[in-house]
């Protein structure tokens, strides 16, 4: 490394700078790409079904397991069909507004104490931000396909994502009130002391609401009324097809995967141990993101699709009252000697 | 010039096009999504000035949700933008006047040297400024930043108020008692003797 | 953590806006569990009572500060706020009937007043640009959402926007100059403003234009000409319960505001402001006559002459003397009393389905009902300014400033216009008395209370025009404690 920094001078550090953040997509749209596969397979067998089980490597079938990339080259190949009467330029660009905040956030996010691309001190403020941008995809996407379809699920989804946007953020500031930090790496450091010094447990209101939150955000099921199917076609990227509407899938994933990041660092520890003769490490964090990510398709394979205005009552009129009222009792605890307990 | 200038020109030019572009565009839609470029841009610009709370909290609160509601009207609302544009060459002259004396003005009152300013020191590496606004704004500034409080809580009342109420003569459905239809409550069970059809009389 | 060492602020000089603000968020909870919908009227009522008496109780001469300087209560602040509460509660009683006919005797109503009170109270207890700002839009807001609460009256709702249109841009320009006086004197705060202003500044330029902004978005929000477009529109649009709320007690907060930022703040540029205030009082005063003259609409006619009336305050205060302050302070106080009862008179004499908001609904009041009349006569007469009402003194005490800091020329200004002015006023007077009604007949709603209260409000301009020297007396004192 020395060798090569000493060669390259100062164009090292963006060089270098710019192989980190490669080493941190790839593995991310790997992921992303099995994580399809999971779902399908793991909502298969709560169905009592196979999930893909053809698609293989060199003539084996291995259960299936070729069938992300067999996808992947499916839909780049296909041709990207831009509607007559669509707003071109803003069609092509949803996709990219779409993605472009979701791979950007993971700029903040530590793997482990040491390992993380930015450590900058209000890193969860900058999340919060870098995030709340992913909708206008969302909203592009189904305004410029001139499609009444795609016009309500861009409309139903900026609402929704706007309202629990609130809630998800009351939830992250009794986070940031137990840990007195912005920065992801502090705040997991300060759950230290095993699986129950971790934030899931004091702040136990604030987790639900954060991880049924984060679903709706996602517009996974059970709140996808931004694509329902049943109602909407598939609502706001029912006009895409092709590498767009890729880009949109792959989006949606990545989202995933960040919420299942953010949930495992800032509830469960991120990477640290749950008891203290093992040691920490990535392991953990992995381990508890596939967890979360687990929980998201087990919550798409078991509940009902919500209705709009349930969705909104339970966002208004349950969550943020909710997050409102410990917020007020935490900050009271605090000044009393149980405040530690929230420590 | 430094690397910092450069960056700083090009977030100015772009913050300066997408401004020209919100007044120009046709379309209502480009116009806000210029607004949110240019909300953006700002961000940057603050962010060169040592200001990263203020230009988080911009994104976060411009970008990610106010402009979002603003799309979300600006859609659907059907603009006719050539009646808006109506009377555009008659208001030019005095718009232009107007704008003119602006920034003659501007020029003139507008400058470090009227204002004898100094740049502040830089601040040490671990100085936060999110902290160090917390400190501030809940101490010293809590009277106003309470006001602010209530100005807010004022909107929400106000908004609701304004809004939630029932139109005259618009038909609308609840959900909800739809749902819940038993079906004692839509058909009523007769019990009718069996007749005789009358006979019939041609 | 880092420590703090920051004192806990002292909040007993700020109790009745503590007092104002929880109840308004007590009356917003009892709309929404309480069935009865008298509950938001009566808790109204009882908070500005006992905002009153937590304000009477902590009144005094000496001035104090807290919230580090950004909060100052003084004299002038106490008397201010106590004429605002009960502007607040006649605005309160005389609309209750009025609202119940309307459909907008509601919780939404009540606790936005209470807002716009507390406002007010921040505006009057205003000792830094933030605090000012802030205030100002609070009472603003509040104020927009009131116009527009009747949503099925399109009138209402164009009233409103114009109103908020106007407004917003009235704050811009109020910001705009705060921000250049910021930047030339480096503080927000009024005091140190004005030591920095004595020291001398660095550039006269920025000053003059900082100056030229604040005293426009002023005289926005006084109602001052040539920044008065919004007032009429306001005043007639309105459902007429806001506009007597609208026509009176935010006259006080702005008399606060302008003595604050022009006297507190900006006093060492006093020659420059002068200038500015002459120019838009000589204007208010013959646009509002001139233009009151060919109204047909009485909340129009009395928009009209808020104009001129506000014109005739800033006279008072462009003296720069201490006696003109003072004189301006009882002027606006007595104004307060008089608009409640003209405005009063128009809501007692509505009910449901007709607004007796049209000149020709008085004719021949007197036939049908002597006491309103006479009552409606008094307070016409004491605005035209004619002994022994009140509104002589008023008037009688800022032409006296005027003369006595040697602006012959604008005395004598507005002793002409206020002749002019008098046509209008005597015109309604004539109309109640000496024509003869219209076939339809105009029966005052049952509302006892207000009749009760208008009655006193009535006599209250006559007693005090008959004894001004106590209320003169407390003005100058107030003044005297605040300004030393």
């Amino acid at each position: 490394m020395q060798f090569f920094a000493e060669l390259l001078g100062p164009a090292w550090l963006p060089v270098w700078t710019l192989v980190k953040i490669v080493a941190i997509v790839l593995p991310v749209l790997v992921v992303v790409a099995y994580l399809t596969y999971a779902e399908r397979k793991i909502i298969g067998w709560m169905q009592i079904r196979m999930g893909p089980n053809r698609v293989g490597f060199f003539g084996f079938r291995l259960w299936g397991l070729g069938q992300p990339i067999a996808d992947a080259v499916k839909l780049m190949t296909k041709e990207i069909i831009i509607p007559s009467g669509s707003s071109k330029g803003l069609f092509l660009l949803a996709p990219v507004l779409a993605i472009a905040p979701a791979m950007a956030a993971w700029a903040v996010i530590p793997f482990t104490d040491t390992l993380v691309l930015a450590n900058i001190d209000a890193s969860l403020l900058y999340i919060m931000a870098i995030t709340s941008m992913g909708v206008y995809g969302v909203v592009l996407a189904g305004w410029a396909s001139n499609s009444k379809y795609a016009f309500l699920g861009g409309l139903r989804s900026a609402a929704q994502i706007v309202s629990y946007e609130i809630a998800m953020g009351f939830a992250l500031v009794g986070v940031l009130m137990s840990a007195q930090s912005l920065n992801l790496v502090e705040i997991v450091e300060a759950q230290r002391g095993g699986f129950w010094q971790w934030y899931w447990l004091p702040l136990f209101p604030m987790f639900l609401v954060y991880l049924i939150s984060g679903v709706a955000e996602l517009n996974r099921a059970p709140f996808d009324v931004a694509e329902g199917e049943s109602e909407i076609v598939a609502g706001f990227h029912v006009d895409y097809s092709g590498m767009a509407f890729a880009v949109f899938f792959l989006a949606e994933y990545a989202n995933m995967i960040l919420v299942s990041a953010l949930t495992s660092l800032m509830f469960l520890g991120g990477w640290l141990s749950p008891v203290p003769f093992l040691p920490d490490g990535f392991f953990w964090m992995a381990a508890k993101m596939s967890f979360v990510l687990l929980l998201f398709l087990w919550f798409r394979a078991t509940f009902p699709r919500y209705r709009y205005d349930q969705i909104m009552r339970l966002g208004w009129k349950v969550f943020i009252p909710v997050t409102l009222v410990w917020l007020v009792l935490m900050g009271a605890a605090m000044q009393t000697p149980l405040g530690s307990l929230f420590h | 010039m430094e690397f910092t200038t450069v960056v700083f020109y090009f977030f100015a030019a772009i913050l300066l096009a997408a401004g020209v572009r919100v007044i120009t565009a046709r379309n209502p839609v480009h116009a806000a999504l210029a607004l949110v470029l240019a909300f953006f841009t700002a961000a940057g610009l603050w962010m060169l000035l040592e200001a990263e709370f203020l230009a988080i909290t911009l994104v976060l609160v411009y970008v990610g949700a106010v402009m979002v509601l603003f799309l979300f009207v600006v859609m659907m609302l059907d603009i006719n933008i050539e009646r808006m544009r109506q009377g555009f060459w008659d208001y030019l002259p005095i718009a232009g006047l107007v704008a003119g004396l602006m920034v003659v003005e501007m020029v003139m009152v507008l400058g470090g040297e009227r204002f004898g300013l100094v740049a502040p020191e830089p601040k040490p590496a671990d100085y936060s400024n999110t902290r160090e606004l917390g400190l501030l704004l809940y101490t010293e500034y809590v009277y106003p930043f309470e006001i602010a409080a209530v100005i807010l809580l004022v909107a929400i009342v106000a908004a609701i108020a304004l809004t939630l109420r029932r139109r005259p003569g618009v038909k609308w459905m609840d959900p909800a008692r739809q749902v819940k239809v038993t079906h004692e409550g839509r058909i009523r069970m007769v019990n009718l003797k069996p007749q005789k059809p009358e006979s019939k009389t041609e | 953590m880092q420590a703090t060492n920051f004192p806990m602020p002292d909040l007993l000089p700020a109790l009745p806006e503590i007092v104002v603000l929880v109840m308004a968020c007590v009356v917003l909870l009892v709309e929404v569990y309480s069935k009865s919908r008298a509950a938001g009227y009566v808790l109204t009522l009882l908070t500005l009572l006992a905002a009153a008496g937590v304000t009477t109780f902590t009144a005094g001469p000496d001035t104090a500060y807290t919230f580090s300087g950004m909060f100052v209560d003084d004299a002038m602040a106490d008397l201010l706020k106590l004429m605002t509460y009960l502007a607040g509660i006649a605005a309160v009683i005389y609309s209750r009937q009025y609202l119940a006919d309307r459909d907008m005797f509601r919780g939404e109503y009540f606790a936005l007043l209470l807002f716009a009170v507390l406002g007010m109270m921040v505006m009057i207890s205003a000792s830094h640009f933030l605090t000012l700002y802030l205030g100002l839009e609070l009472l603003s807001l509040a104020l927009y959402a009131m116009v527009a609460l009747q949503r099925d009256s399109a009138t209402a709702v164009e009233a409103a926007m114009k109103y908020f249109v106007l407004g917003a841009l009235a704050s811009g320009l109020l910001l705009y100059g705060m921000s250049m006086l910021y930047g030339l004197t480096g503080t927000l705060e009024l005091a140190k403003m004005a030591e920095a202003l004595n020291a001398g500044v660095k550039s006269e330029l920025v000053l003059a234009f900082g100056l030229v902004f604040l005293v426009a978005g002023l005289g926005f929000k006084l109602g001052a000409a040539p920044f008065h477009m919004w007032v009429p529109d306001v005043y007639h649009g309105a459902p007429t319960a806001v506009t007597l709320f609208i026509g009176s007690a935010p006259k006080l907060a702005a008399f606060a505001f302008a003595i604050r930022l022009l006297v507190d703040g900006l006093q060492p540029a006093h020659g420059d402001w002068q200038q500015m205030l002459a120019v838009m009082a000589v204007l208010s005063l013959a646009i509002g006559n001139l233009a009151a003259i060919m109204q047909t609409n009485i909340k129009r006619m009395l928009a009209y002459s808020t104009i001129s009336h506000m014109g005739f305050l800033l006279l008072g205060v462009l003296t720069g003397t201490f006696a003109g302050y003072s004189s301006a302070l009882f002027y606006v106080v007595t104004y307060v009393i008089m608009s409640l009862g003209a405005f009063g008179m128009v809501l007692h004499l509505s009910r449901a389905g007709f607004e007796a908001e049209n000149l020709d609904d008085y004719r021949g009041l007197n036939a049908r009902h002597p006491w309103l009349a006479g009552v409606m006569g008094i307070l016409m007469l004491s605005m035209a300014g004619l002994p022994p009402f009140v509104g002589f003194y008023a008037k009688l005490t800022i032409l006296q400033a005027l003369v006595g800091s040697g602006w012959l020329w604008l005395a004598v200004l507005a002793v002409l216009f206020s002749l002019i002015g008098a046509y209008y006023y005597l015109r309604v007077v004539k109309l109640m008395y000496f024509d003869t009604p219209h076939a339809e007949a105009m029966a005052p709603a049952p509302a006892g209370d207000a009749r009760l209260l208008l009655s006193i409000n009535g006599l209250a301009v006559l007693v005090l025009g008959i004894l001004p020297q106590p209320l003169m007396a407390l003005c100058a004192y107030a003044m005297q404690a605040s300004l030393q």
